[in-house]
C-alpha cells in the first residue's frame, strides 16, 4: 500500500492535533498549555490547506496564531497565574467528568463510525479563489452574506467599546 | 488524495472532548477559556469538513467556519477584559473565589 504525500502530511498533523489537544486540558503549566493551544491552531490550519480552503486557512493563521494566542500570552502573565493552576478538583468530581467525556467521546466515535460516509476523496474542483469569496461576502443574492458581514462589523465594534469600558481603571 | 472522511472527524471528536474535560476540570479562568477555544476549533473543521466533502459545490460551511473565527475572537477579547478586571479587584481568578458580583 504506497501513501501518498498528502496522506501522509494529514496523517502526521492529525495525530499531532490529537496529543496536543489532550495535553492542552491536562498540563500542569498554563503557559505551556497556551503553547499547546497554540500548535492545535496550527494544526487546524493545516487541515484548512489540505481541505483546499486557503483563504480560511490564513484567516485562522493571522486571527488565532496572530491574535488570540498573544492576547492569552500577556493576560497570563498580567494575572500571574502560572502558580494557580494546580488547584485540583476533588476526587469523585473529577471521576464523574472523566466518565462523562470517556462515554461521550465513545458513542460519539461509535456513531461516525457506524454512520457509513462513503466519501474518501475530495471532491475534484479548483479551489475557491478570493474574488469568489469577496463577492459572496458583499453580495445580496441567496447564498451571499452582506447581512452577517455587516451584523459582525457592527459586533466587533461593540466588542471593542465594551472591552475598553470593562477593562480601563476607574 | 484519499483521505476518508472519517478520519477529520475523529480528530474534531478529539478535540470537541478535551475541551470539555478541560472546561470541568480546570479551575483558572484562563484555562476554562482555552478549553472554550478548543471547543469552538473543533466545530469550525466539522463546518469545513462537511462542506468540502458532502457538498463541494456551494461554499456555506466555509463562511459559517470564518464567521465562527471572527465571533470567537471577539468573545475571546471580552472575556479576557472581564477577567482581567475580576483580577483588579480580588486578586485571584480562580472559579471558587467569584461568588459574589459588586456593582
Amino acid at each position: 500500500m504506497d501513501i501518498t504525500l498528502q496522506q501522509l502530511v494529514f496523517y502526521v498533523v492529525a495525530i499531532l492535533m490529537s496529543v496536543f489537544s489532550v495535553m492542552t486540558v491536562t498540563s500542569g503549566s498554563i503557559l505551556r498549555s497556551a503553547t499547546y493551544l497554540l500548535f492545535v491552531l496550527f494544526g487546524t490550519a493545516a487541515i484548512y490547506f489540505i481541505l483546499g480552503y486557503t483563504f480560511l486557512g490564513a484567516v485562522q493563521l493571522m486571527v488565532y496564531a496572530g491574535g488570540i494566542v498573544v492576547l492569552y500570552v500577556f493576560s497570563i502573565l498580567l494575572t500571574n497565574s502560572d502558580k494557580s493552576i494546580n488547584q485540583k478538583i476533588c476526587k469523585s468530581k473529577l471521576f464523574a467528568v472523566l466518565a462523562t467525556v470517556l462515554i461521550g467521546a465513545a458513542l460519539v466515535l461509535f456513531l461516525i463510525w457506524t454512520n457509513g460516509f462513503a466519501l474518501n476523496a475530495i471532491p475534484e474542483c479548483s479551489e475557491i479563489g478570493l474574488k469568489e469569496i469577496g463577492r459572496d461576502l458583499i453580495g445580496m443574492d441567496k447564498y451571499q452574506y452582506v447581512l452577517p458581514f455587516e451584523i459582525v462589523s457592527v459586533l466587533l465594534l461593540a466588542c471593542m467599546i465594551g472591552g475598553l469600558l470593562i477593562a480601563r481603571k476607574r | 488524495m484519499e483521505i476518508h472522511v472519517v478520519y477529520y472527524l475523529i480528530v474534531s471528536t478529539i478535540m470537541l472532548f478535551a475541551g470539555i474535560y478541560g472546561f470541568f476540570t480546570r479551575k483558572n479562568l484562563l484555562a476554562v477559556l482555552i478549553s472554550v477555544e478548543l471547543i469552538l476549533n473543533a466545530t469550525n473543521i466539522n463546518f469545513a469538513v462537511f462542506n468540502r466533502y458532502l457538498f463541494p459545490d456551494v461554499f456555506e460551511g466555509h463562511f459559517f467556519a470564518l464567521f465562527g473565527i471572527g465571533i470567537a475572537a471577539a468573545e475571546t477579547a471580552v472575556a479576557i477584559a472581564i477577567i482581567i478586571n475580576i483580577y483588579r479587584n480580588i486578586r485571584n481568578i480562580q472559579t471558587d473565589n467569584i461568588d459574589e458580583m459588586k456593582g
